[in-house]
């Protein structure tokens, strides 16, 4: 049929346009992010992040659309979330809110700590998910004498939040190196230098990381992994379903001459 | 009125009832008239699925809708909170909300590709210039509801998109500031803002959406479905006076739409459920982040389905008017050297443009760029009556249209996809060219599209059974 030739042409012409400008658009700044593990579906991993994230993040940052009976879903009983998770006078039906107090915070660090609860859809970007980049944050802390926090980060260079996990990782410093890039010098991350050790090696300190990361994406969306589930059943259903209207509009045409 | 019409006593109790709707209400004839007995071409192809689609998605908003508004809070302190209570708290919310947020941008896209169609096959000439109209006033409508929806889950890109296109109505000379102070209902984007935006987003403009609707479908009814040989199929009928051509709309194209349907439900629910983000695009990462008055993102698009328009608002810069000036200028003397009209009108028009001229260079670019924006959308209601081609089809027309058309499609997907990037030199060039070239062509379609050999339109629709 004619409209076939003329749509082909049309996609093939849009393709090559769309491809141009994509092509022209590929430049960015800042530290690459690295790849985040999912471990979305993993619940002792999922428990572990929970654990990190109560002891840690939850002094001055709050979830506050997140309810503690929910971590139910992450395969605690609500008494194991009760003996704990629930370090504050929280009832379990509570959501989860900062131990601080929002003005001190303000004072303390001159902004208020953002919400987590949303926080790893809220970062996603045109370098990655939102679980790269937070996975990447937590991993690139250094010191900084001349931050008020003594620490700079260079996935969010001049953050005013301080290390909180340094007894974990230790103090590194990066290490870099000078390229020259399409005719102007450069610095490029090569790697880090471990100042002080922590108490956990490297490779712990990325695995916990991981943990709680990936907390915090299922935690964006307590229903992701079930959505995924049901998408399965509902396509598989789908499929069926337009095999038999398929079968149903040829039977009715296959009188029209 | 109907004479009463009696069956008898042994009729089974379905058709006693049937009969009983009949004598008081025009069930049967309805039917008939919309559905068994409206007789539609039978050379349909793929593209002439999204009406029916639209009309499915525009039922999926609705009812979704109404269970969306039971658990949201227009309240500038509890609707980001009441969007993640219905994501998490609520049974089966997130899923109301997911086909909501999707159904928004597919709503687009198959009105978008609605619109290719009838811009194809020259849907909107004589008879069908009031369809036309009607779907260009939804289309209009349907922009409305999705600006004045987005706002509602107060994000950061809710909150700063709104704030940018309220602010452009203030570039409106003398009306602009109370024009915009009137639609915020506040000094800023704020609690006022929400609350009326809701209500139109919920009742005001769906209202308008579903007469408008009604009436693009009475209308089409009235005068029958063109089609892709753009060939008037009531021309050639049978003993009956049934058309040669056409066939019942029930059951053919019913069951033709519900295989469309169940094929686009597949892509929906792939969607939905697999990535109801769409890489940012139907969701947008930043409006994760709860509203912030004191804190203006870095970059501010619009989402996807406004982009090309708001290309056109950016093009128009204080340099791009002096080529603005240059087009009104030679279009002025063209018509008075080459137009066949009074020396009154051609008075008139040199007066015209003088004046036209003057407002351009005494006000500000923006209210222009704002102009051009509105103009993108209001120029397509003028399309019958821009078109001069001898036939309907772009099939029957010459070869060098259909690729004036397809630059024309990849012309307004450059816009879009430019709309989406923050401004810089070379994508300021091209949205400016893009721009002229999308007003270049409606406006000077009387002149271009008369020109050419079109090639002869057969009687009978072309049609392979299959």
């Amino acid at each position: 049929m004619k409209t076939t030739g003329f749509t082909k042409k049309i996609i093939a012409g849009l393709t090559l346009a769309l491809g141009l400008v994509v092509g022209a658009q590929a430049a960015g700044g800042g530290i690459a992010w690295d790849k985040a593990p999912n471990k979305t579906n993993d619940m002792v991993a999922l428990q572990n992040g929970a654990k990190l994230f109560v002891n840690y993040c939850l002094n001055c940052h709050s979830a506050a659309f997140m309810r503690y009976n929910r971590l139910t879903d992450i395969g605690l009983t609500e008494q194991q979330i009760k003996d704990n998770l629930l370090v504050t006078n929280a009832k379990i039906g509570e959501t989860m809110k900062a131990a601080i107090d929002p003005q001190q915070a303000k004072a303390w660090f001159g902004a208020n700590p953002p919400d987590l609860t949303v926080i790893a859809r809220s970062r996603a970007g045109a370098g990655g998910s939102g679980a790269d980049y937070l996975y990447t944050y937590m991993r690139t802390f250094y010191r900084d004498a001349e931050k008020p926090t003594g620490w700079n980060n260079l996935a969010f260079p001049n953050i005013a939040m301080p290390h909180v996990l340094w007894e974990l990782q230790g103090e590194r410093r990066p290490i870099f190196e000078e390229v020259v890039a399409h005719g102007h010098p450069t610095q490029v991350l090569k790697g880090w230098e471990q100042v002080k050790p922590g108490t956990m090696t490297p490779l712990q300190y990325d695995q916990n990381i991981g943990d709680l990361v990936s907390y915090l994406q299922w935690m964006g969306e307590p229903a992701q992994n079930t959505r995924v589930k049901i998408g399965v059943w509902v396509l598989l259903f789908l499929g069926v379903l337009t095999l038999f209207t398929w079968r149903l509009n040829a039977a009715y045409w296959k009188d029209i001459k | 009125m109907a004479d009463y019409h009696e069956v008898s006593p042994n009729a089974p109790a379905g058709e006693k009832l049937l009969n009983w709707v009949d004598n008081r209400f025009p069930a049967s004839k309805l039917f008939k008239e919309h559905m068994s007995e409206y007789y539609a071409p039978k050379n349909f192809n793929f593209f002439y699925i999204f009406g029916s689609l639209s009309l499915l998605v525009l039922v999926i908003q609705i009812v979704t809708g109404i269970f969306l508004v039971m658990h949201y809070k227009p309240d500038a302190a509890l609707a980001f909170g009441s969007v993640e209570y219905i994501m998490r708290d609520v049974p089966w919310g997130w899923l109301i909300r997911y086909m909501h947020s999707t159904g928004a941008s597919a709503f687009f896209i198959v009105v978008y590709l609605h619109m290719f169609r009838g811009l194809m096959y020259g849907s909107y000439r004589k008879p069908r210039e009031l369809i036309w109209l009607f779907g260009c006033g939804i289309f209009l409508a349907l922009m409305a509801e999705a600006f004045m929806g987005y706002l509602l889950p107060w994000g950061q890109m809710s909150y700063w998109g709104a704030q940018v296109i309220v602010n452009l109505f203030a570039a409106i000379p003398f009306v602009g500031p109370d024009l915009a102070l009137l639609i915020r209902g506040d000094f800023v984007v704020g609690d006022a803002t929400l609350n009326r935006f809701f209500s139109f987003h919920v009742i005001a403009v769906p209202l308008v959406l579903l007469g408008l609707v009604v009436a693009h479908i009475i209308a089409l009814h009235e005068v029958g479905s063109n089609n892709p040989d753009g060939i008037e199929i009531k021309a050639k009928k049978d003993a009956q006076g049934r058309p040669l051509d056409g066939i019942p709309f029930h059951p053919y194209y019913s069951v033709h739409d519900i295989f469309a349907v169940s094929v686009f439900l597949m892509v929906f629910s792939a969607i939905v459920f697999f990535a109801p983000e769409m890489g940012g695009y139907f969701l947008e990462y930043n409006n994760f982040v709860p509203a912030d008055p004191f804190q203006t993102p870095l970059h501010i698009a619009p989402v996807w389905y406004f982009t090309p328009f708001y290309s056109m608002l950016r093009a128009v810069t204080t340099e791009m008017m002096y080529a603005l000036i240059a087009c009104v200028l030679l279009g002025a003397i063209l018509a008075v050297l080459k137009g066949k009209m009074p020396t009154l009108f051609k008075v008139l028009i040199v007066g015209a443009a003088a004046g036209l001229i003057a407002m351009m260079l005494s006000i500000d670019a923006k209210f222009w760029g704002v102009v051009a924006m509105g103009g993108g959308v209001v120029i397509l209601f003028f399309l019958p009556w821009l078109d001069n081609s001898p036939v309907k089809s772009i099939r029957y027309r010459p070869d060098w249209h259909k690729y004036l058309y397809a630059v024309f499609i990849v012309d307004f997907l450059v816009l879009g996809y430019l709309g989406i990037l923050p401004v810089s030199d070379l994508s300021s060039r091209i949205s400016q060219l893009g721009t002229l070239f999308y007003f270049g062509f409606f406006l000077l379609m009387p002149w271009w599209s008369r020109l050419g050999k079109s090639k002869p339109v057969p009687d009978r629709v072309t049609f392979t059974p299959h």
